[in-house]
């Protein structure tokens, strides 16, 4: 019995549905953000993987979630301010609560 | 042929992030969902250290599981009061959520099962036949300029994450 | 010559357009008015130069063998369409071309000093300095230009200078209208002169490039000019309308200049334009600008001699205005639209004499050039005398603030040094020895006689009427009766401050010796001097003629007596006419309004706004309508958005997989 490339793409796939279902569910907003690392780190490992099983003699894969990884953490201290603010003026962080960017 | 240990941590591992990412996405309880978010960027470090990328894993735990999750369970501390639930799902909502996610997973595994990319190479194979990736090449590769080194990346990164410490800074701050 | 003084005398015109457009509004009326006068005697004083240069020095570059050259002070490339085609900007020099930078500048100067007086209180006095001096800037660059389409250019922007400047007053919305119609009517002949200098250009840039003209442009004046016949060769044998293309050509841009110059059936605007400001007048549309149309045909003279039919063509148009001009002229009121009615009358003549000179020798015509020689003289005389008699009329207005003779009448008493000027100003356009006027007449008389015994007879009864009314107007003004206004009002009319007085006096010490210029030494056709001597028979007659005139004048003017109202009571119908101009404004009215805008623009007004604007109206309706329905995908929700997205993420891809398969 193989560990083949398809063993490691099915947990990254269950992995970004439940990343997708958590994101158009949840509504509280550090909720959703924690659903967006669930996809990101989904995508993250399919790079890892396809870079491992089609290219092994390169280490691009590996690279691009290296960035990929720090821009994550980058997103996240930003989005993480941006919910701490919109706490302080409405006193929550339901999503619904933010919605003035509409006609 | 890979060895029965490792198809064996490749079992627990793939079952523990199956379970802990829907466990993420379902729990009412949000200082919970960040942890089992802990749990599944955990196992996604070990894939990363059995596929052979050990400064990856070791990158994906010290800044995922270090710093993000410290910053998401600092920031729920700071939004949330004690004892908060999350509200019943609305159904309506909910039957969205499942549909969209379903029809996208079918579709993907379709995508993987029928792909011809997919070939039966192993694991071993793959790590025997690659390319070994040691600290320095990692660092060569981010401190060069030539064809496959990643400098200007590397700096427009550092440059981005001082954008964000003071954009952090700027929007969290008491006014 | 250098090229300095040639681009000062077009760069410092415009630079005080500029100057005094842009920062006028920061500036006091007194450092506009010294401004835009010192550079305007500056410029001047350098046209002076450049004409006495011309003139006098005997360099080689202008005169060779006592025959005056044309030269290119310079001559840039301005727009390279085709290697052909070439459109250049430069500076022509040649006789008429001085002559017109004497009279311009020196008009111009005298109107600018004149204004400081007559504008004084006006509001917008930067403004109309400003105008003047763009209107002097295009004048001169009309003059000076080395080719037709340069040509055209400036004649354009005199045209827009004249539109600005008669609608000065914009708060009067007779002004308005009357710049509009000047406008218009201008713009509609020079429809006729582009096309003109389409046609002829297209057969110019026919001829091979190998030929005598290789290289030059084919819009270049020198080079139409040298050698018409051999550079018009491709178009001899191309016909319009049994007419060959070069007449229909020529006469096409004769209509620009009929339109300029006001000619029959277009002049209507100009004496609508006599609502601008007086020294607008006087210089525009008596000495200058009106006379653009008597300098084209000059310009172009050789290609007019190449097909003579337009040559008649000009001076039946000049005969038959002149002659109308003179009878609406006996008949008006206003002051102001006497001297109107007068310039166009006059300027007539100076086509008419154009239109009866040759260019090469022709048997039993002692000098077959006269009439250009004769026309270029009348030019110079009349824009003085003229300008003379309008800066006069302006002082007038100034005093009794009427332009209407009704309200004057024994001026004399009160307004001596305008009454003088007045007078001279009368004498020099009457004919009458020793001013100016009678010298010119006389030659133009004399080169019409020489064409056929009915022009000369024809315009020499033309001049008799010229008198006549330029008198009646005269002593109506000064003499008649005295307005008993004047005597019960403590606000007496006097003569004007010096700044207005000064140009009169200067104009009618030009108007008294301008004939005694040998004009036939400097400005001839073809270069070669001219000796003028006076015709004894034409002037003997036109004499007679014009005193006899003046003498029934006075004895139907000078006191007041019932005389004037018998001969009016004797045809009334006449008299109305001649006083409604014989009606060719409601001529006008009846064919735009109840023809052209009833007809045709009806229709067109119903297409634009039923098919045209509902097409655009519906385009809006329906987009606004489509995002009114759908606006409320755009709810503020990011999930809502993100489910979207989602499904069309999956869509696509299903249907590339599809695909794929």
């Amino acid at each position: 019995m193989d560990l083949t490339m398809l063993w490691y793409l099915v947990p990254s796939v269950i992995m970004f549905a439940a990343g997708v279902y958590g994101f158009c569910t949840r509504k509280n907003m550090i909720a959703l953000l924690i659903s967006l690392e669930l996809m990101l780190n989904s995508a993250d490992l399919n790079f890892v993987v396809f870079n491992r099983f089609l290219f092994p003699g390169s280490m691009e894969g590996m690279v691009f979630t290296l960035f990929a990884i720090a821009i994550a953490a980058a997103e996240t201290a930003i989005a993480i301010s941006i919910i701490i603010n919109i706490y302080r003026e409405v006193g929550n962080t339901d999503i619904n609560s933010v919605k003035q960017m509409r006609f | 042929m890979d060895s029965v240990a490792n198809i064996i941590l490749y079992f627990v591992v793939a079952i523990c992030i199956t379970i802990f990412s829907v466990m993420t996405v379902t729990s009412r309880k949000i200082l919970r969902a960040a942890t089992y978010l802990l749990f599944v960027l955990i196992g996604t470090a070990i894939f990363y250290f059995q596929l052979g990328y050990q400064f990856l894993g070791a990158v994906q735990i010290a800044v995922y599981a270090g710093g993000i999750m410290v910053l998401f369970v600092f920031s729920i501390l700071l939004t949330r009061r004690p004892d908060d639930k999350a509200p019943l799902l609305d159904s309506h909502r909910r039957t969205l959520g499942v549909l969209v996610s379903v029809a996208g997973s079918v579709l993907l595994l379709l995508a993987i099962f029928f792909m011809p990319l997919i070939d039966g190479v192993s694991l071993s194979e793959c790590i025997e036949s690659g390319m070994t990736i040691d600290m320095k090449t990692i660092g060569h590769a981010f401190v060069g300029t030539d064809r496959f080194q990643y400098l200007l990346p590397f700096e427009a990164i550092s440059i981005l994450l001082l954008a964000c410490i003071i954009g952090g800074v700027t929007v969290a701050r008491k006014r | 010559m250098g090229i300095t003084l040639p681009i000062l005398i077009l760069a410092i015109p415009f630079t005080m357009f500029l100057v005094l457009g842009i920062g006028g509004v920061k500036m006091s009326r007194k450092t506009a008015g010294v401004l835009g006068i010192l550079a305007n005697g500056t410029l001047a004083v350098l046209a002076y130069i450049v004409a006495f240069t011309y003139f006098f020095s005997g360099n080689p570059d202008f005169i060779v063998d006592g025959v005056r050259q044309q030269v290119q002070l310079f001559d840039v490339t301005w727009l390279a369409f085709t290697d052909r085609m070439v459109v250049n900007i430069g500076f022509l020099l040649d006789p008429i071309c001085a002559m017109m930078l004497v009279v311009i500048t020196t008009i111009s100067f005298m109107v600018h000093l004149y204004s400081w007086g007559y504008m004084e209180h006006e509001p917008g006095f930067q403004r109309y300095y400003a105008f003047l001096a763009l209107f002097t800037f295009s004048m001169l660059g009309l003059v000076v230009a080395t080719n037709i389409f340069q040509m055209y250019i400036f004649w354009e922007l005199v045209g827009v200078s004249s539109y600005l400047l008669i609608g000065f007053f914009y708060k009067l919305p007779s002004a308005v209208s009357a710049s509009k119609k000047a406008f218009i009517v201008t713009r509609f002949a020079d429809l006729f002169m582009l096309i003109g200098i389409l046609v002829l250009s297209y057969y110019v840039s026919n001829t091979p490039a190998d030929g005598p003209l290789g290289g030059a442009s084919a819009f270049n004046f020198m080079m139409l000019n040298s050698q018409p016949t051999n550079v018009l060769a491709s178009t001899l044998g191309a016909t319009f309308m049994s007419g060959s293309v070069l007449t229909w050509a020529m006469v096409l841009i004769f209509v620009g200049g009929m339109g300029k110059s006001a000619m029959m059936p277009l002049h209507i605007w100009l004496p609508d334009a006599m609502e601008g400001p007086t020294p607008v007048s006087a210089l525009i549309h008596a000495a200058t600008m009106v006379v653009a149309g008597v300098y084209l045909v000059a310009r172009f003279f050789p290609l007019f001699c190449v097909v003579p039919d337009s040559l008649t063509f000009i001076c039946i148009v000049g005969a038959i205005t002149a002659f109308y001009a003179a009878v609406v002229a006996c008949a008006q009121i206003d002051i102001k639209r006497i001297l109107a009615f007068s310039t166009i009358s006059q300027i007539a003549f100076m086509m008419v004499a154009l239109g009866c000179a040759y260019n090469e020798p022709v048997e039993g015509v002692h000098y077959s050039g006269l009439g250009y020689m004769a026309g270029m003289f009348h030019l110079f005389t009349h824009a003085m005398f003229k300008a003379l008699l309008f800066l006069g009329a302006g002082c007038l207005i100034h005093a009794v603030h009427s332009n209407n003779y009704t309200e004057m009448g024994g001026l004399r008493k009160y307004m001596p040094i305008c009454h003088i000027t007045f007078l001279i100003g009368c004498l020099a356009i009457a004919g009458i020895w020793p001013f100016s006027g009678f010298f010119s007449k006389d030659e133009m008389l004399a080169a019409m006689f020489s064409r056929h015994w009915f022009w000369g007879a024809w315009m020499t009864m033309v001049a008799g009427l010229t008198a006549f009314y330029m008198f009646r107007m005269y002593y109506m003004v000064f003499w008649w009766e005295e307005n008993p206004k004047y005597k019960h009002e403590g606000h007496k009319p006097h003569d004007a401050p010096w700044q207005m007085s000064l140009p009169l006096i200067v104009l009618a010490a030009i108007s008294c010796v301008a004939g005694f210029i040998p004009f036939g030494e400097f400005v001839t056709f073809n270069g070669e001097p001219y000796h003028i001597h006076i015709e004894p028979q034409v002037a003997v007659t036109s004499l007679i003629v014009a005193v006899s005139a003046i003498a029934l004048a006075t004895a139907m003017y000078i006191k007041k007596n019932p005389w004037p109202s018998r001969v009016k009571n004797m045809w009334p119908a006449l008299w109305t006419a001649a006083n409604r101009r014989f009606y060719w404004d409601e001529i006008y009215q009846f064919i735009t309004h109840k023809i052209i805008f009833n007809l045709i623009c009806r229709g067109i007004a119903w297409f634009d706004r039923h098919i045209i604007d509902g097409t655009m109206d519906a385009l809006a309706s329906i987009t606004q309508w489509t995002s009114v329905k759908i606006k409320g995908m755009q709810n503020g929700s990011v999930q809502t958005y993100v489910m979207w997205y989602l499904f069309g993420a999956v869509l696509l891809a299903a249907i590339t997989w599809i695909c794929i398969l």
